[in-house]
């Protein structure tokens, strides 16, 4: 009989997570060839980016797309993966491991990357189902199998994993309750202003955070499913999924078991070496110097020791290090690292902005930066964490300290400039990327993208919160051949090319309709898609007024039925009530139609109109009717165009007013109902700087002063508040007009669809809309007359054609009724 | 007892490509939807996820995009597509020339 004997060292790898798998990748670059590499882990996967589970969580991203080694890449590097087998039993004697499943492997180095688990509370009811950890792609499938059926979400623990989770299931539609032990929330992480501005953004966005709340039960149905959660106070939460966020515990009882020694984690030196010689140990695992690890830096750090020592490169040692926590939560900024709270012998700077929720504190001792916290605006995280690790003396620009790398120079505003940024600057502190090495890697492998970037150097790779900064370094290092994400971003999935592309070749080659346009550009769907559909809709219909057709299969339900669904599928009727303005006769109007048709609810909404709520679909031509019959038309509080023009009282009864706000605002909005525009465009017009019609937050937005008309653009006071910019004073109502038009056709025409003017002022710079506007008074004219032509062919009110001329008729009627 | 019928709705002529009608039963809303090749395809009115109206939807190629959320849900089998889970119910449905028939449980 032949033994075949494997000259190779055998290496195992107990965890097939974050940490191992960097250790083999470590290992491999130094030693390629080496081992014989065998890989268990207890998870059915190949490897992915466990941190960019809450994103998945709030379906911002798709699995697919967090996988960082998939089972082609364990191929190619000849290692063998047994996955979905959780090692059971190391056997030291005799060097072997054994799964649940029975599968042994013999081991020359054995690596243990076991990670940690949630912690679970010891409280009654903690088995019952629909309760769940957040730590694996398991527990955020049984997650949103719940939040698809059921309504009640309570998350225990305001820490970071907690809120990430609470955040993601209330984007899932879920009612989520927040119940934290300590009296502030993140208290790890923030001090108390701003964990209280946390829960002021927080609570904002819908979800209840209780705090100093301590749980005393959980309780099930009897079908021993969760059904509430009880506090200690007494308090009861309903709950039909509650997940347990209040803390983690390495993973050691493998370790344990086979007499490691252990305490909180699996202990091991400054080599990474448990107390077996040939057993190594890296990531949340484990316990160096009476510390254990929760986040991927220190993790990463510890992946290259125990790799030069494996492979006998280098006697390097682990040296602990502050890495800084940042919330993924989309709109949340955060950065705090160190001590951020302050201590003996230290300083703080302090900077707050209450108004724009944003807050600073950097903490200084002798001169030294020794903890930072920043909330609101969280981009200036990386130099300052540069300046504590650097242990740079401050002295010389304390005065601009606070307000970041841009003002500290020398006291100018300056703009953080990538080219002054030291080459061991760290850009990435998930992987310990520094400028030089980012800029090294673009000029050696002449990279053009950012995943290129990623793929090369590991930076904004993890967390991705420095991907702002690597872009800024690509564009520096990289100059022209540095496109801006993928190279272009296609419209969805059902094509490869963008939006400016599509539109660009449907004026071009003439291009008429939504068929036509995908045989073009050779979509690689038949009929497009949900996203696709209508942004070609709108882009056809901006391109060839009164020629096109619209197509009606092609608009979201809310335009094609011209009313907001609800959620219960009836919906509702918002009659336009120009620049808010209304009489008797129209409120009578209203008030009889309520009556008549039994409407359940009117509600004066945040545009200065009132709402009909709860019309069932069959009703609403006969609602329409009797209010076109009253003079009155659709609102379009449903439409991708002129939504509501806000007014305030102005000069004509305000002691302050300057200018006739009211009339001004009915002027722009008789212009302007009925357009159609790549997103919502809402307008107000005030009478003075007091502002009452809120126009600074507008995508059209006037100021009347003593002299004349302040325009204002690109405001937005939805999802992210944005500021208006100024675009341009002027003397005339006349003049007012003719802007607006001008600013809507050049909206039309170059905004994607979707993008509201705030993020299309965003990207292209309110200089270049000005320089469109303002210098070439002909140029305005024709834009102005472009919009005008377009209006001709909209301002028809979808009301009467569908209540007296039977336009889409069979939106309104079942096909057939089945006793 | 229960009985199966198959029920004449209409033509495929009232229900405009890509687009979906209604039919009421005593079971609730069963929505009627045409694909651009002419297929038609009969599943509940309701979503799997948080019961919106499938029948407002977005059709495209065999599969709804849901008004609420944006589930796409596949119109041949009732299966909502990847990362979404859940099912709604199909019925049997022909066309013989242009008129639809519907199979119906009395
Ligand atoms: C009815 C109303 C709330 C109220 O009772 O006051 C309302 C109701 C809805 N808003 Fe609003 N918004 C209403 C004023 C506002 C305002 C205030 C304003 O216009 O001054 C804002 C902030 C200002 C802004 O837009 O910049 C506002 C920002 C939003 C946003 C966030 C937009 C953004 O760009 O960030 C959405 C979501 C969206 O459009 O995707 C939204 C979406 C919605 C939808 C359409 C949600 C939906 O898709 O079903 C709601 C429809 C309910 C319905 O059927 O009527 N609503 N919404 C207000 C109708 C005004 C009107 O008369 O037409
Ligand atoms: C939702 C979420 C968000 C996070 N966000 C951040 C963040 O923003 N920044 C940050 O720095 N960190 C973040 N973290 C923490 C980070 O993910 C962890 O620090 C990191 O994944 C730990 O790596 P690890 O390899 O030690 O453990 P893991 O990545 O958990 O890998 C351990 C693997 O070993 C497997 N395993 C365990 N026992 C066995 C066994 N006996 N046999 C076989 N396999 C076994 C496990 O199934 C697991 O797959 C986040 C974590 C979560 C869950
Ligand atoms: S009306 Fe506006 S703020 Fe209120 S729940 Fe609806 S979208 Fe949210
Ligand atoms: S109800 Fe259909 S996607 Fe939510």
């Amino acid at each position: 009989m032949n033994m075949i004997v494997n000259p190779k060292e055998r290496l195992v790898l107990v965890g097939n997570g974050m940490a191992g798998i960097r250790a083999i990748e470590e290992i491999l670059a130094r030693a390629p060839g080496r081992f014989a590499i065998t890989v268990f882990g207890a998870e059915p996967h190949g490897n992915y980016n466990r941190i960019m589970l809450s994103p998945v969580l709030s379906r911002e991203k798709k699995f697919e797309s967090i996988i960082t080694h998939d089972l082609a890449w364990y191929e190619e590097q000849g290692i063998e993966l047994i996955s979905g087998e959780a090692v059971v039993e190391i056997d030291r004697i005799n060097q072997t491991v054994t799964s649940a499943a029975g599968t042994s492997r013999g081991y020359d180095v054995l690596l243990l990357a076991t990670g940690s688990m949630p912690f679970l509370l010891p409280v009654e009811g903690n088995d019952l189902h629909g309760v769940v950890g957040f730590r694996d792609l398991a527990d955020v499938e049984k997650m949103l199998k719940i939040a698809g059926a059921k309504r009640h979400a309570v998350v225990i623990g305001g820490g970071l994993l907690g809120l990430e989770a609470a955040n993601g299931l209330m984007l899932n539609g879920m009612d989520v309750t927040v119940i934290h032990l300590p009296p502030t929330l993140m208290e790890r992480q923030l001090d108390r202003e701003a964990s209280e501005l946390l829960q002021r953004d927080l609570t904002a966005r819908g979800l209840a955070c209780i705090t100093g709340a301590n749980t005393a039960a959980l309780i099930g149905n009897s079908q021993d499913e969760v059904i509430a959660l009880r506090l200690k106070d007494g308090r009861e939460f309903p709950a039909d999924l509650v997940v347990m966020a209040v803390g983690i515990r390495p993973s050691i009882t493998l370790g344990k078991h086979a007499g490691l020694d252990c305490n909180r984690g699996i202990l091991v030196d400054d080599g990474m070496r448990t107390s077996d010689p040939l057993i190594w140990a890296v990531g949340e695992c484990i316990e160096h110097r009476g510390v254990c690890y929760g986040l991927v830096a220190p993790l990463f750090d510890m992946a290259k020791i125990c790799a030069d020592r494996i492979t006998g490169v280098a006697a390097s040692n682990y040296i602990p290090a502050e890495s800084p926590t940042r919330l993924k939560v989309t709109g949340i900024d955060m950065f705090s690292v160190g001590a951020f709270d302050g201590g003996e012998g230290c300083e703080d700077i302090i900077m707050r902005d209450s108004s724009r929720g944003q807050y600073r504190r950097v903490v200084v001792k002798e001169n030294r930066v020794v903890g930072v916290l920043l909330y609101g605006d969280a981009a200036d995280g990386a130099w300052y964490f540069d300046l504590m690790k650097q242990k740079t003396d401050i002295a010389p620009i304390r005065g601009g300290l606070i307000f970041g790398p841009a003002f500290a120079a020398d006291g100018t505003a300056s703009g953080a400039d990538i080219g002054a940024m030291a080459d061991d600057a760290e850009i990435c502190g998930c992987n310990g990327v520094c400028k030089g090495k980012i800029v090294g890697a673009i000029k050696e492998f002449g990279l053009s993208t950012l995943d290129e970037v990623r793929a090369r150097t590991k930076a904004s790779a993890s967390c991705g919160s420095c991907t702002g900064q690597v872009e800024k370094i690509l564009a520096y290092a990289a100059g022209d051949a540095y496109k801006a994400g993928p190279k272009i971003k296609p419209m969805c999935k059902c094509t490869t090319h963008g939006h400016d592309a599509v539109r660009a070749e449907i004026r071009a080659r003439k291009l008429m309709s939504i068929p036509a346009v995908m045989r073009a550009l050779n979509w690689k769907t038949t009929d497009g898609c949900a996203s696709c559909r209508p942004a070609l809709n709108y882009y056809l219909l901006c391109e060839w007024p009164g020629e096109y057709q619209d197509d009606f299969q092609s608009r979201f339900v809310n335009e094609r039925m011209h009313a907001n669904i609800q959620k219960d599928g009836t919906y509702s009727v918002v009659p336009r009530m120009w620049g808010g303005v209304t009489n008797a006769a129209e409120l009578r109007a209203i008030a009889d139609v309520v009556e008549r048709y039994d409407i359940p609810s009117v509600k004066v909404t945040g545009g200065q109109r009132i709402d009909l709520l709860g019309v069932r679909k069959e009703q609403l031509p006969d609602v329409w009717r009797d209010l076109n019959d009253a003079g009155m038309i659709s609102g379009a509080a449903y439409a991708k165009g002129l939504r509501t023009v806000k007014t305030c009282v102005g000069s004509e009864w305000c002691r302050f007013g300057t200018q006739d706000s009211t009339s001004m605002g009915i002027g722009l909005e008789k212009m302007t109902w009925g357009s159609s525009t790549p997103a919502k465009v809402k307008m107000a017009v005030s009478g003075c700087p007091r502002n009452c019609a809120e126009s600074s937050i507008k995508d059209f937005g006037v100021i009347a002063t003593e002299s004349g008309w302040d325009l204002l653009v690109g405001g937005n006071g939805g999802v992210k508040l944005r500021e208006t910019e100024l675009l341009a004073k002027v003397a005339t109502a006349g003049e007012v007009l003719e802007y607006a038009a001008a600013f809507m056709q050049l909206y039309r025409e170059e905004a994607r669809y979707l993008e509201r003017t705030a993020h299309w002022i965003e990207r292209v710079g309110v200089a270049y809309v000005q320089s469109r506007l303002l210098p070439d008074a002909a140029a305005r004219k024709n834009l102005h007359d472009r919009f005008l032509i377009s209006q001709k062919f909209a301002q028809i009110d979808p009301w009467a054609e569908r209540a007296r001329q039977g336009v889409q008729a069979h939106e309104f009627r079942p096909l057939a009724l089945v006793e | 007892m229960t009985q199966e019928i198959w029920r004449e709705i209409g033509v495929i002529d009232d229900i405009p490509p890509l687009g979906s009608r209604v039919i009421s039963v005593n079971a609730g809303d069963i929505a009627i939807f045409r694909t651009s090749d002419d297929h038609v395809f009969a599943l509940d009115d309701l979503c799997p996820h948080k019961q919106g109206k499938l029948s407002q939807g977005i059709v495209h190629d065999r599969a709804v995009t849901c008004p609420l959320h944006s589930w796409v849900i596949g119109l041949d089998d009732g299966k909502a597509l990847d990362p979404d889970e859940g099912c709604t119910k199909t019925h049997e449905i022909r066309l013989e020339g242009r008129r639809i028939f519907l199979r119906l449980t009395a």
